[in-house]
């Protein structure tokens, strides 16, 4: 597990996602309305569409290419493609965003169905 | 995976029954759905195994997830939270390898051992592939490309294959091969249906029928061919043709195997069960060799007969649940009755029972009309309907599956059984079900469930629909439920009111959406989610349509939340497959100049953009722009955004017109330049894009464009509205004749006007212009018959003042990182680079 400090949160405007490079993996962090900080893979693996031009809410992000939706606490697919990497991500106390490497994939099976099974998934703090 | 959810931990000691389900479909879990039902949570502490890692669901509706009608996640009758909540243990994923009857205990394939009291085998068929030669690469590998259609997992393995593939042979043409050749044709493939049989779906059709259905299968552009055997699979590494009985072969990528499916008997025969076709029953559903063994579902075989669809499984498993829960210890079942349909749009087939008279006695109807795909018949036996078939017309089938399951009285002039000839009205039809009848087969609903729902308080179709499955299958019963629905409710029962919503994530309608905004004075997107969705809950999937509605309503005083915003609102550019943009300046009218030609020239040179290209709109498109060089490139350009990315006003095409067609007859460049002006960078419910041509011989093609205006002899100018030539094609309605372009340019805003505030979301006017009606449309907006015209030309004119182009971002980014590239180390461009001048 390795620990990476991306910069100020803030740097990320509200209810949208800019992508990283962290520790060679791209990375897409989502900064929600509220403040709650989520980290996925950046490139959607239905076609490899930009998953931070993606659109958010509390639960998903869209994909900008294809809408295919994908759940944001742990990667499942709400369209039955294949999951997402999911990354541990926080603010420290000093605002700025930490991402812990490697990322986790739910077994790509159940869609978000099965996903909601694993509670393996710590609510990032924010 | 294998994932084990445990019900929580009773505080005493369990003293129930352990009751054990193998097999996790349709069988397996209504028999749970029903046993709970009956009060049997107390009785017994249920454990389910699963081979399947999923929930339950429905598995007759992957005919419609491989057409691209459902997605997956729609089809699902229990998720698997559905069992803890329940408190059934569900081992997901865990396929029983062995049953051991004498010791009562259940093996896992993860090791797991479970005893059990009362074991339920419901562990269904699976495809059957016949001994093709070059079918399998080893014992168990399908050679790539060969699928068969039976789960979830197929399913989705065949949509990844079908989209770069061109060719696929679907082997046997039943329910299932008819189902699977549409679906795939959905993904561009050319379709082949090979029958060993003479006539398609020979179990269900005579001969007659199957012939009528070819041809209409055929229409579809699927080629069939019956009378064919298939003896081979081509292809070593991965399917490349098949070969037929006489030698000759077809070139194809792909191959689904529907010739059939067989029952999973194996771990029955294993266990000591007596099994023939499948595992033999009694009247209980019990194993005739063990009475705490029940059976359910294909892999029961009861007198004789397996079934095949999932109507019968519904009354056994209520059979089996009365009789397992002692609630009716003398429960039995006698058999069902079968009726079948084909899950295909555009080819409506049903048929039931027998396919042929049998006896001399029997009485027959036929009618046939080949040429219009129809042909319909009846048998009739001692007074009641024996078997029926419906091709092309169905409009008789709830009648029809009524009488054929009820025994209902027939009609003396047999031909009212295939048409509507002063024949009971649907309602009469409706109160004349008895109320223990079956309407939906599928998931076996009765007349009396949908009218206690009605009575229960439930008042609309949908939601009667949703709380009791009723027509969630096949959907064929859905006009029959819909008529006892108004029946119990006495009358009308209302819309399900959220098909009519604006956006999925808010529950109100345009014009009730749009009075709550204004009436609270919500101007942000996030004001509208905390306001009025429910619990306050935003939804990505409403963010852009309920952004573009506000700055409609709002205008200047819109609060703008980039949030909000889809990516190409955000970066005024469309986005590409590789995360490129394009770039289209404004290009008034397609008119341009010979500076802005050389601009876009130097701009293309600088910033090395693969393809520079006219479009069909009728301007320059920069395509391929990495997402960072936008600000610059539109700086460089230093001409306004063509919006050609926004759901919102685009274009408009013209033609040179009277100042230098010989033929022209109005200046049409001019007026294009004018409307382009003025109405800018709108947004709207979806594109509109316009069109203005000189005479008649509209050469910017005026008919088929959202506004259209054509110049006419005598220096008027016909107005056209709803026209289209994209995905659909519609020659737009002539809206008005009038004397002045600028009348044009008034009735052309105020119809966008009134299109921005009454549209749906997305619906382009090819669609709102019929939806709304021409007639109406000339009334309101040409002769103001409801007083509004004054109103809709001034919220025009707000919109139109509050224009701001867009690329002036460039200098000042609205958002930090508003341009930063979001793939940070993929090399782009990938789309393919312009070779170098
Ligand atoms: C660039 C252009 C093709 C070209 O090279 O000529 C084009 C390109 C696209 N069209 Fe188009 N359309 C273009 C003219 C048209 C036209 C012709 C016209 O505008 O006169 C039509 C038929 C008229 C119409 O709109 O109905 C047209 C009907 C469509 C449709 C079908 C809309 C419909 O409901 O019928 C779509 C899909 C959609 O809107 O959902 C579409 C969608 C698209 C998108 C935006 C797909 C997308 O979402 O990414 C394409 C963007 C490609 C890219 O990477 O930038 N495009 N498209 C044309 C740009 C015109 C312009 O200057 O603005
Ligand atoms: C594409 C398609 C379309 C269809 N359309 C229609 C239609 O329109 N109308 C209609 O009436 N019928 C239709 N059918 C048929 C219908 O789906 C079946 O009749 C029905 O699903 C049978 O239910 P079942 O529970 O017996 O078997 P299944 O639904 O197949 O369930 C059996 C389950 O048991 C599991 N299993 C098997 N062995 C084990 C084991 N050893 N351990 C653990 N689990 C095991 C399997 O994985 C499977 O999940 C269709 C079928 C398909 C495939
Ligand atoms: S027709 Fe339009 S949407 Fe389709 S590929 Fe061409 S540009 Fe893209
Ligand atoms: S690339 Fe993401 S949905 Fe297609």
């Amino acid at each position: 597990m390795s620990t990476h400090v991306l910069g100020p949160a803030e740097a990320i405007p509200e209810g949208e996602g800019r992508a990283f490079v962290v520790g060679g993996e791209q990375v897409a962090v989502f900064r929600l309305r509220g403040g709650a900080l989520r980290a996925v893979q950046a490139q959607c693996p239905h076609r490899g569409g930009p998953l931070a031009d993606g659109l958010v809410d509390a639960e998903v992000v869209v994909c900008p290419l294809h809408g295919y939706a994908y759940e944001l606490a742990d990667g499942c697919a709400r369209s039955g493609a294949g999951a997402l990497l999911v990354y541990d991500v926080e603010a420290d106390p000093a605002g700025q965003l930490v991402v812990r490497l490697p990322g986790r994939r739910v077994e790509e099976v159940g869609g978000a169905a099965q996903a909601r099974l694993e509670d393996a998934f710590a609510e990032p703090v924010a | 995976m294998t994932m084990t959810l445990t019900a929580p931990e009773p505080t005493r000691p369990d003293t129930r029954s352990r009751l054990v389900v193998i097999g996790n479909g349709m069988a397996g879990a209504r028999a749970v759905e029903e046993v709970l039902a009956r009060g049997g949570g107390d009785l017994f502490a249920v454990e389910v195994f699963g081979e399947e890692p999923y929930g339950n669901y429905n598995r007759i509706l992957l005919s419609e997830v491989l057409a691209g009608n459902a997605a997956t996640e729609e089809i699902y009758l229990n998720p698997v939270e559905w069992y803890a909540e329940h408190g059934v243990t569900f081992h997901c994923g865990v396929r029983v390898v062995r049953v051991d009857r004498f010791a009562k205990l259940v093996y896992g394939n993860d090791g797991s051992i479970v005893r059990y009291d009362k074991l339920v085998i419901a562990t269904g068929s699976r495809s059957f592939f016949p001994p093709l030669e070059g079918m399998w690469q080893d014992l168990k590998t399908l050679t790539p490309g060969v699928f068969g259609f039976r789960g979830l997992d197929d399913t989705a393995e065949m949509m990844r294959h079908a989209p770069d593939h061109d060719v696929a042979v679907v082997i046997g043409g039943g329910l299932l091969g008819l189902e699977a050749a549409r679906g795939l044709q959905n993904y561009g493939m050319t379709t082949h249906v090979v029958h060993a049989a003479p006539t398609l779906m020979n179990q269900q059709l005579d001969a007659q029928a199957g012939r009528i259905l070819q041809r209409s299968v055929e229409k579809l552009g699927i080629t069939v061919h019956c009378n064919v055997r298939t003896t081979a699979v081509l292809g070593e590494e991965k399917v490349t043709g098949v070969r037929f009985g006489d030698g000759s072969a077809l070139d194809c990528d792909m191959v689904v195997m529907t010739a059939g499916i067989r029952p999973n008997v194996e771990l029955a025969r294993r266990a000591g069960l007596t099994v023939e076709r499948a595992i033999v029953v009694d009247d209980q559903l019990r194993s005739v060799d063990d009475d705490d063994v029940y059976v359910v579902g294909e892999c029961a075989q009861h007198r004789g007969q397996v079934y095949g669809l999932v109507a019968p499984l519904w009354e056994q498993a209520g059979v089996l649940a009365d009789h397992l829960t002692g609630v009716n210890p003398r429960a039995s079942y006698h058999g069902s009755r079968v009726a079948t349909k084909l899950k295909v749009a555009g080819v409506d087939v049903a048929a039931m029972g027998l396919k042929e008279p049998e006896h001399e006695d029997d009485e027959f109807v036929q009618f046939s009309e080949p040429r219009r795909g129809v042909y319909k018949t009846v048998i009739v036996r001692g007074g009641k309907l024996v078997g029926a078939t419906l091709l092309g017309d169905v409009s008789k089938v709830a009648f029809l599956t009524q009488a054929f399951d009820r025994g209902l009285p027939l009609p003396e002039e047999r031909i009212k059984l295939l048409f509507d000839i002063g024949g009971p009205s649907p309602e009469v039809g409706a109160a004349e079900l008895a109320d223990d009848a079956q309407v939906c087969n599928c998931n076996g609903v009765t007349k009396g469930q949908l009218v206690a729902c009605v009575r229960g308080g439930e008042h609309t179709v949908s939601g009667v629909m949703n709380a009791t499955r009723a027509g969630k299958g096949c959907g064929s019963c859905k006009s029959l439920v819909k008529d006892v629905c108004e029946w119990a409710a006495g009358g009308a029962v209302e819309q399900d009111p959220s098909e009519r919503w604006y956006v999925p994530g808010v529950p109100l309608e345009k014009a009730e959406l749009m009075a709550a905004i204004r009436e609270r004075e919500l101007k942000s997107v996030s004001a509208v989610f905390a306001a009025l969705a429910p619990e306050g809950k935003e939804d990505a999937g409403s963010k852009m349509a309920l952004a573009s509605l506000l700055r409609t309503m709002w205008n200047d005083e819109y609060v703008d939340e980039r949030d909000a915003r889809f990516v190409n609102d955000r970066v005024h550019a469309n986005i590409q497959r590789d995360g490129t943009f394009s770039v289209v300046p404004q290009m008034k009218g397609g008119v341009t100049t010979p500076e802005q030609l050389r601009t876009i020239a130097d701009v293309a040179d600088k910033y090395a953009v693969p393809l520079v290209k006219v479009t069909g709109g009728q301007r320059i498109d920069l395509l391929g722009v990495r997402k960072e060089d936008l600000p610059k490139v539109w700086a460089d350009l230093g001409m306004p955004s063509g919006y050609a990315y926004g759901k919102s006003f685009r274009t408009v095409k013209t033609c040179v017109g009277s100042d230098f067609c010989r033929f022209g007859v109005g200046d049409s460049t001019a007026l294009g330049i004018a409307i382009e002006d003025r109405y800018k960078g709108l947004d709207s419910p979806a594109k509109m894009k316009l069109a203005v041509a000189g005479c008649p011989r509209n050469c910017s093609e005026a008919l088929v464009k959202d506004v259209g205006a054509v110049a006419v002899e005598g220096g008027r100018w016909e107005v056209y509205v709803g026209g289209a030539a994209g995905a659909h094609v519609r020659k737009g309605d002539l809206l008005a004749t009038v004397d002045t372009p600028e009348e044009v340019v008034t009735l052309t805003g105020r119809f966008m006007q009134y299109y921005r505030e009454n549209a749906d979301w997305l619906e382009r006017t090819y669609s709102f212009v019929p939806r709304v009606g021409i007639e109406h449309l000339r009334a309101v907006i040409v002769d103001d018959s409801e007083g509004i015209a004054a109103d809709l030309d001034r919220r025009m004119q707000e919109s139109v003042d509050a224009y701001k182009d867009p690329w002036l971002e460039a200098g000042q980014p609205a958002t930090p990182g508003q341009f930063r590239t979001s793939l940070p180390l993929v090399e782009l461009p990938q789309v393919p680079v312009r070779p170098a001048p």
